[in-house]
């Protein structure tokens, strides 16, 4: 029965990869987007969005995201929603994302001097304004290093949607694991996907960080 | 028609929830002291660049670091009783935790080695101090100091990550959510009342860390 050649096995593992990929892609864009309006809010001078953006942030870091799942999977099913295990996993996944680069990018927002603050509300810009013509071409700079540094942590963070389900890198290398009672070698394999995925972006976050220091 | 939530049928195995928790915290000290041994004897390894270990330790790290704790720990688990290796789940939990916290504490304290301007060092050997004085006040305990946030947010993420254990039948925090929800039906309120325990208890250990950096790391560098 467990007639898979090595090169099936790859194949299909290959397969699962693909869908890594395109969860990862989905929660970091989504992630992004949602995340630079909790980061809005969370430098807002106004207290109600500031405290709520802090709230959301502090629940997404001090929780599981296996429960972040297991909540996204089981709250929208209560809703009386059909909730496929892909949509779940790409919801939670970019919730999680958006509050980690949240937190991030504000930190890059507050290194930029208040002055230049200060400096485009003389020009008359109006808080927005001032932050996405002012601050934010100059926050990027430093944020481009440390958000590719965390795109890694959402590729590894994609491997625990397998749990409700998702049929991704791991979940593909759990059932070849079972089928072909060789889970060494499969879960070897597994885990050297994900490295190939992960490594060339640390590598070029370390690249970035040094790179923008040298210069700055 | 509106759900109705319940609390109580997850109330009822509060018990089950603590002993979980507790389970949790339990591999979580165990993870954190041996991780961050392996991590201070792995930088010290790296900072001072003594071949071949900084290289065998650079390749532990780099490994660890790009791939998931659940594969990471499928892989000990599932696979190395394929090499004649028995473990048992929670032994298998810990040790994932620990080569996890390891490759992550290796580079954190070595980071605050490297911070450590080398003058201190000859300063220490001026005051005749032996090489495992100036080595203990000189040089670890003020790098864990510089670093102490850094290593404390790592010992969380591993807190929060030992979840997914519960996926080799470690009997902790998830285990028992899985468990009591798979009798009362009550899949979002069990997961709900759990991950309100996660987050008390990453709370928790981040005032135990401060307090301890406090305490016992802090009370001489800055």
């Amino acid at each position: 029965m467990s007639d898979f050649s090595f090169w099936d096995i790859v194949r299909n593992l290959a397969t699962g990869l693909q869908w890594t990929l395109l969860l990862s892609l989905v929660a970091f864009v989504g992630g992004g987007v949602i995340g630079l309006l909790v980061m809005t809010m969370r430098i807002s001078r106004n207290a109600f969005p500031r405290n709520l953006a802090r709230t959301y942030i502090e629940l997404f870091q001090g929780t599981p995201l296996l429960m972040q799942l297991f909540l996204v999977f089981f709250g929208i099913a209560l809703l009386g929603v059909d909730i496929s295990p892909w949509l779940a996993a790409a919801i939670a996944l970019t919730l999680f994302t958006s509050a980690y680069l949240a937190e991030i990018w504000r930190g890059c927002v507050d290194s930029i001097a208040h002055g230049q603050w200060e400096a485009s509300a003389s020009l008359a810009l109006n808080p927005l304004e001032q932050l996405r013509y002012v601050i934010l071409p100059q926050a990027l700079r430093i944020a481009v290093a440390p958000t590719v540094g965390f795109s890694v942590q959402v590729v590894k963070g994609t491997a625990v949607t397998s749990i409700i389900g998702f049929t991704e890198l791991t979940k593909t290398g759990g059932m070849l694991a079972n089928a072909t009672f060789e889970p060494f070698m499969v879960y070897g394999l597994v885990a050297l996907g994900y490295f190939l995925l992960c490594y060339p972006l640390s590598l070029s976050a370390r690249y970035l960080e040094r790179r923008l220091h040298a210069s700055a | 028609m509106a759900y109705q939530f319940d609390f109580v049928p997850v109330l009822a195995n509060t018990d089950l929830l603590l002993r979980g928790a507790l389970f949790t915290l339990e591999l979580t000290a165990i993870g954190a002291i041996l991780g961050v041994a392996l991590g201070t004897v792995g930088a010290v390894v790296r900072a001072w660049k003594i071949q071949p270990f900084a290289w065998i330790f650079g390749v532990y790290v780099e490994l660890i670091r790009n791939t998931p704790f659940l594969v990471q720990l499928f892989f000990i688990f599932f696979g190395l009783p394929s090499l004649g290796l028995k473990i048992t789940e929670w032994q298998a939990a810990v040790l994932a935790m620990v080569i996890n916290l390891g490759a992550y504490s290796t580079e954190i304290i070595r980071a605050g080695i490297q911070a450590i301007p080398r003058g201190q060092l000859e300063a220490a050997a001026a005051l005749a101090m032996t090489r495992f004085e100036a080595f203990r006040h000189v040089v670890l305990l003020p790098a864990l100091g510089k670093v102490w946030p850094a290593l404390s947010s790592q010992i969380i993420i591993v807190m929060l990550g030992s979840a997914v254990c519960s996926q080799i039948a470690t009997e902790e925090l998830s285990f028992a959510a899985n468990f009591i929800q798979s009798r009362n039906f009550r899949a979002f309120e069990t997961y709900a009342l759990t991950t309100l325990v996660y987050l008390c208890m990453a709370l928790m250990i981040r005032q135990l860390l401060n307090w301890i950096g406090r305490r016992f790391v802090m009370r001489n560098s800055r």
